[in-house]
């Protein structure tokens, strides 16, 4: 269990890694970039993963974008090279707020001091908390490549298994999450603490006072990619007592009900469904108790 | 199949209060770079995949595994590991703590609890024994059932903070 | 962790002090040294720790933390098909890789296989040999195929990589029933049937006549999933060829340094005289380390080879998947009851998959052996069958492992006991009472006689401080309240820890461990050297046997150093496996230092010119004269003359200050016993179980240090509940392993694993040295089936019954939705 040989290249700015990727590339060369390498180094090991080449990222954390997080016009905005755990510590507002407290389920403290924000939405693990909350709160990635700056809502950025529209020669600067949420949560399942989920779920609740007007419905965990749930959200829209214990149970209902879980022997597709409904259930609850005060 | 070259980096890595230079491949592991470049073997490896944390050591004060660093992106920053913490021939209070509550047997993932809890208590100073025990949780022991583990970080925590455990 | 955060109101609130002692136990106080006769000063306290300075600071040395100059590093080519014939094996790109010094194949090493033997007819027992490197054909996935030698790790597995391998492939053989049906495939052309093993140990008079008398009969069968040990530090060796002293001298992480130089020895074809094995500081081992692998002979022969030093480290996923398993059997059991609850007949069939190869020197019959020889566990039994199988299937190999079958057997009889309970209506625990031994010593249906223990005392002393703290109370509530599913288990067992040669004869092995060895030095100082064969990986050895030598020499601990692990210091000792080394290897410390204390009286007797009855150890590291203590020698003083004025000494004293010693237990060895009582909450929602307290009343004798018996049981439980409820190698259709990493190998973290209270009961071992039995393995052997049964106590309202581990959150949620 030791990577493969690779070549090693410091970049010094977001422009210096751009032209990296694309040199490298030209040469022949299979580049990657390597931020916080949580998820990318056991791939390598393992020689899952065995890029000729790592653009480290590692120099850009002295670039103060990189690492800021900002609210500006009612969206935050997280460099690039922000940590989970940044994210765990920081006093968000209450739109955003979901998104420290999902952060105790990213795995476990040295890897969220060193885990980013853009690496695991690049990796894009269908389990992963930052997958789901990107869906939760629309963000948008803000990705340079050879041609400049583009924006990627979403809703656009999974493509299945480990897949994302992130092009290989494009650098991840920020992300913009625009929809703020103060009732929302995120649960998930694992037999052992800190694991990747079996399931993960956010919901985001649209309240008026203690009236539900819509929401979001996210999952992890019951397709390639995380997914949301318009069945689940039709019943939120529908509306109802955020209280009310039946309107819970249909949203949770409709979520199982929707997916068309993996099966495997040690987790079947009718497991992944219950959990769905468990979790579903449990985040509507935790989200209608948000903001706590 | 074809062979890469090596590319060799000369580094030059701030372990312990110490500057040490060495000759490189990227692809070599801190953790591997701590223990037979450097020679310092108190930190261990146990998985290689960032999941058992014997490997954890202090990186800019925070735990990190080092196994899942590459050396070359350790350069510039303050890495700390279990050779640090005994001063002048005394043990450490954690690691007096840690032989008061038999919270090792074979002692093979002591070094990285030692460095995750030094982690956990800068950081959280007020943390209870859930909280320390939830924290723990990143690495594993297949010695103690952990109960001695929490006790002894659960110990340094109130000592540290001037109450009883 | 849960996601439904239930409200712990209902939880008896002195249940959430983890420190809670449980009522009615001895109490051991750390700090008080006890004066009692047999435990003196030493025994009996928590010192602190010998290990722990240099384990702490990161000065201890493990096997990768040596570095020798100019050496090489080894890894292996490994297959990767589960059965097949090899039929290329091309290692000439390999050679090619930069880096690369030596690979080598079956054929290139030329070893001589590892053979292990029972003393059995071939209708029961058919012996395989495993070979070094796979020859023609491959048995399982990560079987090594070649040794690739390298300058550095990275460069080994480059190596690796470029091994080209063809096979013809064979159909997989991955379970018992897989291999035992007809048609099966083949693993040795030595056993058509994949049967290795089959006996039939016991068959009594009277069993089909109580199963017809029965009011009751319970069948059960009882599944346990194929586990890892899983020391936190892989297996691993350093070889190098020493021309100077004309000996290889290999250092590698082994409970068993003899076993290793005996077999490395006949597999290299040298004299034993030109090996020798030292074990440095080990990173645990449970039994997977107590068998000789197949690596470190490789590694050894390359070093030879090469003229140089070599180090292989495994890494995890080899650990994971070409390591040595273990644990995967099933047991049907049939028992008879009459009405009073009392079992009347006892029927077993026990198949253990033991995978590709029978290990060294145990022999794959070992868990179908023990679990036969013991399976009426702490219960009287008046007539009993049993029929042990080990088959052989395309699985990476097994070896012992921390409780060797007494979790799985104990977990049949303890899933009898409650179905009896059951069918009786009777409370399981009172079941229980009704059929444990009470009377010692009792000789049962099992020829094996259990010396005295505390079995039905730990049994109501478990149940009394479960019932004390409000827990059945706390179930009922919960059922009634409805969506709360509490459920209660209990676990009562004995484990033999000392096993000597008689008792291991009895099982036929060929080769017999049993005895251990001590030699004890004193120097001019006074202060002393210690050997023993066994050999410590975490149970603290170098603690305990110097305050065993402490208190028989009346010195202080601070002054005894223990030397083990070393094959040139010790001339045969049988390691540290089986709860052996207290007893045994304790024992032999303990009889050394008297004679050495007895060769200092005598002594000292002659320079203080008075006859030797006159004198006697003073307890403060001298000898002092009875009819006047003004008179006394320190040991410096009497060691002074030993050896550095040897003609002061008496003339029939030999000079210097040695004495050695052996032991071996007689008859059927001794018995430590406990209950585990725990408490489980199933989640409605998830179906996760949840440990909400957890009991354990034990027994193994005089306790030489309290902190480090209460370690073991701990570490034992925890691995015990992650046998229950987390961990399993399960493989595909093709023989793939499905756990190669340690995302999908679920080892449990300290979220997982609950405070357990300890209860020390305490019944002397009349025939060990310091009245101390083994406390290695009990608490890996009892949490399996008291955590089986309180799940199955918390799903009693859906008539449903789990009999394998581990047990899946699924399941249980099948179970709690009526959809099983």
């Amino acid at each position: 269990m030791k990577p493969a040989a690779f070549t090693y290249h410091r970049a010094h700015d977001v422009a210096d890694a751009v032209g990296l990727l694309t040199d490298l590339a030209a040469a022949g060369e299979d580049p990657k970039i390597i931020a916080g390498g949580q998820s990318l180094m056991p791939m390598m090991t393992f020689r899952l993963a065995r890029p000729s080449a790592l653009v480290d990222l590692g120099p850009l954390r002295r670039v103060p974008a990189m690492t800021a997080i900002r609210e500006e016009a009612g969206a935050l905005t997280l460099g690039a090279l922000v940590t989970h755990h940044a994210v765990e510590t920081a006093t968000l507002p209450a739109g955003f707020a979901v998104l420290a407290r999902a952060m105790r389920w990213v795995g476990h403290l040295p890897i969220r001091s060193r885990g980013t924000v853009a690496g695991s939405l690049v990796h894009g693990d269908a389990t992963a908390e930052w997958c789901l909350l990107a869906l939760l709160l629309d963000a948008v990635v803000v990705a340079e490549g050879p041609g400049g700056r583009r924006e990627i809502p979403a809703d656009e950025l999974f493509h299945g298994f480990y897949a994302t529209a992130v092009e290989p020669d494009e650098v991840v600067v920020e992300v913009r999450f625009t929809r703020p949420a103060p009732h929302a949560a995120l649960t998930e399942f694992a037999r052992r603490h800190g694991d990747f989920a079996i399931v993960d779920a956010a919901v985001a609740l649209d309240l008026d006072g203690d009236r539900v007007t819509g929401g979001r419905v996210v999952l992890g965990g019951v397709a390639p990619a995380p997914v949301r749930v318009p069945e689940a959200e039709a019943v939120l829209a529908a509306g109802g007592d955020a209280g009310d214990d039946a309107l819970v149970a249909a949203v949770a209902d409709a979520a199982a009900t929707a997916i068309d879980p993996p099966d495997d022997p040690q987790t079947t597709a009718t497991y992944r469904r219950r959990l769905t409904r468990t979790l579903v259930a449990d985040a509507c609850r935790q989200a209608a108790r948000e903001p706590q005060r | 199949m074809s062979h890469p070259v090596n590319d060799p980096h000369l580094l030059t890595l701030s372990v312990n209060d110490a500057e040490h230079e060495v000759v490189v491949e990227p692809r070599r592991t801190l953790a591997d770079v701590l223990r037979h470049d450097l020679r310092l073997t108190g930190t261990h490896v146990g998985c290689e995949h960032g999941v058992c944390g014997a490997c954890t050591v202090l990186i800019d004060g925070a735990p990190a595994r080092a196994c899942l660093v590459f050396a070359v992106q350790a350069e510039g920053a303050d890495v700390r590991t279990v050779e640090s913490l005994a001063r002048d021939g005394e043990l450490s209070d954690l690691q007096q703590a840690f032989g008061d509550h038999h919270a090792l047997q074979c002692g093979f993932c002591t070094p990285g609890f030692l460095m995750l809890a030094e982690g956990v208590l800068a950081e959280q100073p007020d943390a209870s024994r859930e909280d320390i025990r939830e924290a723990l949780s990143a690495n594993l022991c297949r010695c103690t059932g952990y109960q001695t583990i929490v006790d002894a970080v659960h110990a340094t925590a109130c000592s540290r903070r001037g109450t009883n455990a | 962790m849960t996601t439904t955060d239930l409200p712990d109101h209902s939880v008896p609130h002195e249940a959430a002090d983890p420190d809670r002692p449980v009522h009615g136990g001895h109490e051991h106080s750390p700090d008080e040294p006890r004066f009692d006769g047999r435990r003196g000063r030493w025994v009996g306290a928590s010192v602190p720790r010998r290990e722990d300075p240099r384990l702490l600071t990161g000065r201890g040395r493990f096997v990768d933390d040596i570095a020798l100059p100019g050496m090489l590093h080894a890894g292996f080519v490994r297959a990767t098909v589960a059965h097949a014939h090899l039929t290329a094996l091309d290692l000439s790109a390999t050679r090619a890789v930069p880096g690369v010094v030596a690979a080598f194949d079956a054929a290139d090493l030329a070893l001589g296989d590892i053979v292990a033997i029972l003393d059995r007819p071939a209708e029961e027992f058919t012996p395989t040999a495993m070979p070094v490197l796979a020859r023609s054909k491959v048995r399982f996935v990560g079987e090594p195929l070649a040794l690739v030698v390298a300058s550095d790790p990275y460069a080994v597995e480059d190596g690796i990589e470029a091994a080209q391998v063809s096979y013809d492939v064979l159909d997989a053989v991955t379970s018992a029933e897989g291999a035992l049906a007809a048609g099966a495939a083949v693993v040795h052309e030595e056993a058509p049937d994949n049967v290795l093993l089959d006996v039939s140990m016991f068959d009594t008079p009277g069993v089909d006549e109580a199963f017809a008398d029965a009011d009751v009969t319970v069948e059960v069968t009882t599944r346990s999933g194929r586990q890892n040990a899983l020391p936190l530090e892989t297996r691993g060796a350093v070889a190098a060829w020493d021309a100077r002293d004309d000996q290889l001298l290999v250092q590698t992480c082994t409970q068993v340094p003899h076993q290793v130089r005996t077999v490395l020895a006949r597999s290299l074809g040298i004299p034993e005289r030109t090996v020798r094995v030292t074990v440095p500081d080990m990173g645990g081992g449970f039994g997977q380390k107590c068998v000789v692998g197949r690596e470190e002979i490789a590694v050894a022969a390359a070093a030879r080879r090469l003229d140089r030093p070599v180090k292989w480290i495994e890494d995890r996923r080899e650990a994971l998947t070409a390591g040595f398993l273990a644990r995967e059997q099933t047991y049907r059991t049939r028992a008879a009851f009459d009405a009073d609850g009392h079992i009347t007949a006892l029927d077993v069939d026990v198949v253990c998959d033991m995978g590709a190869y029978s290990c060294y020197p145990f022999t794959a019959g070992i868990e179908p052996l023990m679990a036969s020889a013991e399976m009426p566990s702490v219960y009287r039994v008046p007539a009993y069958r049993v029929r042990g199988r080990a088959i052989t299937s395309t699985k990476a190999p097994t070896a012992p492992y921390r409780g060797v079958s007494r979790p799985q057997y104990v977990m049949a009889i303890e899933r009898v006991m409650e179905r009896a309970a059951r069918a009786l209506d009777l409370d399981p625990v009172e079941v229980r009472r009704r059929n444990v031994i009470t009377e010692f010593p009792y000789t049962g249906i099992n020829g094996v006689t259990y010396d005295p223990g505390t079995y039905r005392e730990s049994l109501d002393l478990a149940e009394a401080t479960i019932r004390e703290e409000g827990w059945y109370e706390a179930r009922e509530r919960g059922r009634q309240d409805g969506g709360r599913h509490l459920g209660i288990g209990f676990c009562c067992f004995s484990e033999r820890t000392g096993y000597g040669s008689e008792a291991f004869a009895k099982r036929k092995m060929t080769v017999v461990p049993g005895f251990d060895i001590s030699e004890i030095r004193m120097d001019t100082t006074g202060s002393v050297v210690v050997t023993s064969g066994t050999m410590n990986h975490g149970q603290s050895h170098e603690t305990t046997f110097a305050q065993i030598v402490a208190d028989r020499l009346g010195l202080d601990p601070e002054h005894v150093k223990l030397r083990q692990g070393d094959t040139e210091r010790i001339s045969y000792g049988w390691g540290t496996f089986a709860s052996r080394s207290v007893t045994i290897g304790g024992s032999a410390v303990a009889l050394a230092s008297e004679r050495l204390g007895e060769l200092l009286c005598r002594i000292a007797a002659h320079l203080l010119e008075t006859r030797p009855e006159n004198v006697a150890l003073d307890g403060d590291g001298g000898v002092v004269q009875l009819d006047d203590p003004s008179r006394r020698l320190p040991f410096a003083d009497i060691a002074d003359v030993a050896h550095l004025r040897a003609h002061l000494l008496p003339k029939d004293v030999d000079p210097t200050l040695t004495a050695t010693a052996s032991f071996d237990v007689p008859g059927d060895g001794t018995f430590s016993n406990a209950t585990h009582a725990v408490v489980v909450e199933a989640d409605p929602g998830t179906g996760q179980v949840r440990i909400l307290r957890y009991v354990c009343v034990e027994d193994c004798g005089v306790v030489v240090h309290p902190q480090v018996v209460e370690g073991q049981c701990r570490g034992g439980i925890a691995q015990g509940i992650a046998g229950a409820l987390f961990e399993e190698v399960t493989y595909d259709a093709q023989g793939e392993p499905s756990a190669a990493s340690f995302i999908d190998y679920l080892v449990p973290t300290a979220t997982e694993i609950p405070d357990v209270s300890i209860a020390h009961l305490e019944t002397p071992c009349a025939f060990t040295a310091n009245g101390a039995k083994g406390a290695g393995e009990g608490g890996t052997i009892g949490a399996p089936a008291a955590v089986l049964n309180a799940v199955n106590d918390a799903l009693r309202h859906t008539g449903v019954e789990l009999d394998t581990t581990p047990i899946h959150p699924g399941t249980v949620l099948d179970a709690l939705e009526g959809t099983s």
